[in-house]
């Protein structure tokens, strides 16, 4: 079976389904009132030791916070008014226990669902968990808890939650399948994380497997093989230990230093998007940070976030990575990313719009806000300021004659900054890039934001399915651009880097290497693969292959040539 | 009995945090315990009890306990109430 591969590895191994399973619930007229009462208080008293058990595990392995929801569990499951309703049901209605359980649960569910208010809708969730939990308890049926799976099995499951994924025992899950999902979805995220190989987009697998089947996947290749036989095994088993072999390699670059195999430096930096994400910028050994995209800060909340709010968001950042570069780019919202609290307009064409820079210099005070903040924090690290959807001079101009103004208000405010941080711009508009010579006398290094200069270059809505066809990162138009930036750049003496999924990009990295570019970010888990590429691979011999690539016709082209000239 | 009104000043009520708080302080106590809020009755025990009240900040609620330790209840978890539900 063929689908999407979301998270590259191979597992062999016996198949999990995960299904929640089906509560049934009969109304029966009984007798023996003590009886159904016994079996209550026993279901109360199991379900009370697995959600403490939950709470003690959760505590250990995740965070007090995400501990307090079993906590939760357990004052329900011990409250008098929810357990003496469902005791009074049995004795008045003479009904069984879980007709009672779930008439009970179903009261309150409702009252608090009915309620506008979202801490009760949460707890009406809670409840549903715990009414379920009772149940399955009296139906003795067995539900799989991810937690306490004892052997190592490769889930299956429509899709997984980010709950599902929090409690499951990552040490014995070795790979994902799931019907639904794509490369960006919560589960392919997770196995990404944990470096387990995961499968997508597989149509009625839960259906098709299931438990005790043996499976292959093979998440570089986006393959299942369900039932291998003994020959298959062995050539996936051989495949398995290529893989990790290689992998091992990859882990080998923690420490190392990016220069190429002819002795070229370069940087390899990452992608962040909240403060959070350091961790794995720094246990993947990033050299720093590329891109930090400050509107997760607007975007996770409900009003605009204070001057200090952002200060001490930028500060950690830069703190933790010690004087490595960090790129943080101003408030980049429109287009896709909407901030409610804005009350942005909606405009027919979103990606040509009200968007970024050109926000920012209209609303000069919240842009204002952000560049005392970083500017504060500047004086914690080493940051750098980005601004994103430069189009025209002017805009760099008016932006830095607002960051001179937020300076001198810190001046006569004797607040410390760095007095010669440094100011780039991204490189994402096709205006820019043509005439990157003059654009580039104006900044301190130039970053190539592929993802839009691709979209606006090559005129395709990237998150429109219908023409997905049409936007490639191997177009030779956009590698000229490319190209052509990062001469510019150099001949003013400026630094070029790269912040879009090109960089990350196993066939573009030695092609990027090639052309000159100084500084390539990614997200972090690309870090050590792009070092071993870089390491293998010579400038030297790069160069004189970019005009050929330059001039082949198409993106197919482009990519077939480097498929057989360049890696491998 | 003991019984006691007051009005809450904590910004979210008898809600969330501080509800929870509530019950677990008034589970310390053998005394039955009642709250009343508009003249209907919650067990002050039961989260799903103080919860479906809804009470919220500027709302009198009385307290009533009878047993035992009625009296050190009733200060107990007015003594909550007062503090804002810092401990």
């Amino acid at each position: 079976m063929k689908a999407i591969g979301t998270s590259s590895g191979i597992a062999i191994g016996k198949v999990l389904v995960y299904k929640e399973p089906e509560l049934i619930i009969e109304l029966k007229q009984i007798d023996d009132i003590d009886f159904e009462i016994k079996r209550l208080d026993k279901a109360i008293k199991k379900g009370i030791e697995e959600v403490q058990d939950l709470y003690d595990e959760t505590l250990e392995n995740v965070g007090e916070e995400e501990a307090q929801i079993f906590n939760a569990h357990k004052m329900m499951l011990e409250d008098p008014e929810f357990i003496d309703g469902i005791k009074s049901k049995i004795k008045e209605k003479k009904v069984n226990v879980e007709w009672a359980v779930k008439e009970v649960s179903n009261q309150f569910i409702e009252l608090f669902e009915n309620i506008e208010d979202e801490y009760l809708r949460a707890r009406a969730l809670d409840l549903k968990d715990v009414s379920k939990r009772l149940l399955r308890e009296l139906l003795g049926i067995k539900s799989t808890d991810l937690r306490t799976l004892k052997e190592k099995c490769i889930l299956v499951a429509e899709d997984l939650t980010p709950s599902d994924t929090a409690q499951m025992n990552k040490d014995m899950v070795i790979g994902f399948v799931t019907e639904l999902g794509g490369k960006t979805s919560h589960t392919s995220i997770m196995a990404r994380t944990l470096e387990i190989p995961a499968v997508a987009g597989v149509k009625d697998i839960t259906q098709i497997t299931s438990n005790e089947d043996m499976m292959i996947i093979d998440g570089s290749e986006g393959l299942i093989l369900l039932n291998p036989s003994e020959h298959e095994i062995k050539v996936y088993e051989n495949k398995k230990s290529e893989y990790e072999r290689f992998n091992k390699k990859i882990q080998q670059m923690k420490g190392e230093k990016s220069i190429s195999k002819d002795g070229v430096k370069i940087e390899i930096v990452a992608n962040i998007g909240t403060p959070k994400d350091v961790d794995s910028v720094i246990q993947k050994d990033g050299e720093g940070v590329g891109l930090y995209r400050t509107e997760f800060l607007y975007m996770d909340s409900d009003n605009m976030p204070t001057e200090d709010e952002q200060f001490e968001a930028y500060k950690i950042v830069a703190e933790r990575l010690k004087g490595k570069p960090v790129i943080i780019r101003t408030l980049d919202v429109g287009g896709d990313k909407d901030i409610p609290y804005l009350n942005l307009p909606e405009e027919m064409n979103p990606f040509l719009g009200y968007r970024a820079i050109r926000l920012c210099l209209d609303r000069t005070d919240i842009f204002k806000i952000q560049l005392r903040a970083l500017l504060r924090a500047s004086a914690f690290g080493n940051i750098k300021i980005m601004f994103p959807m430069i189009s025209n001079i002017k805009e760099i101009r008016d932006a830095k004659r607002i960051l001179e103004e937020a300076k001198n208000e810190l001046r006569n405010e004797n607040i410390s900054f760095n007095e010669d941080i440094e100011i780039g711009i991204m490189v994402e508009i096709p205006a820019v890039a043509i005439h990157s010579d003059i654009f580039a006398k104006e900044v301190d290094f130039f970053s190539i934001g592929t993802n839009d200069l691709i979209q606006y270059t090559v005129a395709v809505d990237r998150g429109n399915q219908d023409i997905s066809y049409l936007y490639s990162q191997y177009h030779p138009a956009v590698l000229k651009l490319i190209k052509m930036t990062i001469e510019n750049g150099h001949k003013q003496g400026i630094w070029v880097g790269m912040c879009g999924e090109a960089a990350g990009d196993e066939k573009l990295i030695p092609l990027l290497l090639g052309m000159g570019l100084d500084e390539f970010s990614m997200s972090p888990s690309s870090v050590l693969k792009a070092r071993w590429i870089i390491k293998n691979t010579s400038k030297k011999e790069i160069e004189p292959m970019l005009d050929k690539i330059l001039s082949l016709p198409t993106a197919e082209d482009v990519e077939k040539f480097i498929d057989e000239n360049i890696i491998g | 009995m003991f019984k006691e009104e007051i009005i809450l000043t904590n910004e979210t009520g008898l809600h969330a945090r501080p509800a929870s708080l509530f019950v677990k302080k008034a589970s310390k106590f053998s005394s039955e315990i009642i709250v009343t809020k508009n003249g209907k009755e919650y067990n002050a025990k039961s989260i799903m009890g103080i919860l479906s009240m809804g009470a919220a900040k500027g709302d009198t609620i009385s307290i009533e306990a009878e047993g035992n330790d009625e009296e050190e209840a009733i200060k107990a978890l007015i003594n909550l109430v007062k503090n804002n539900f810092k401990e």
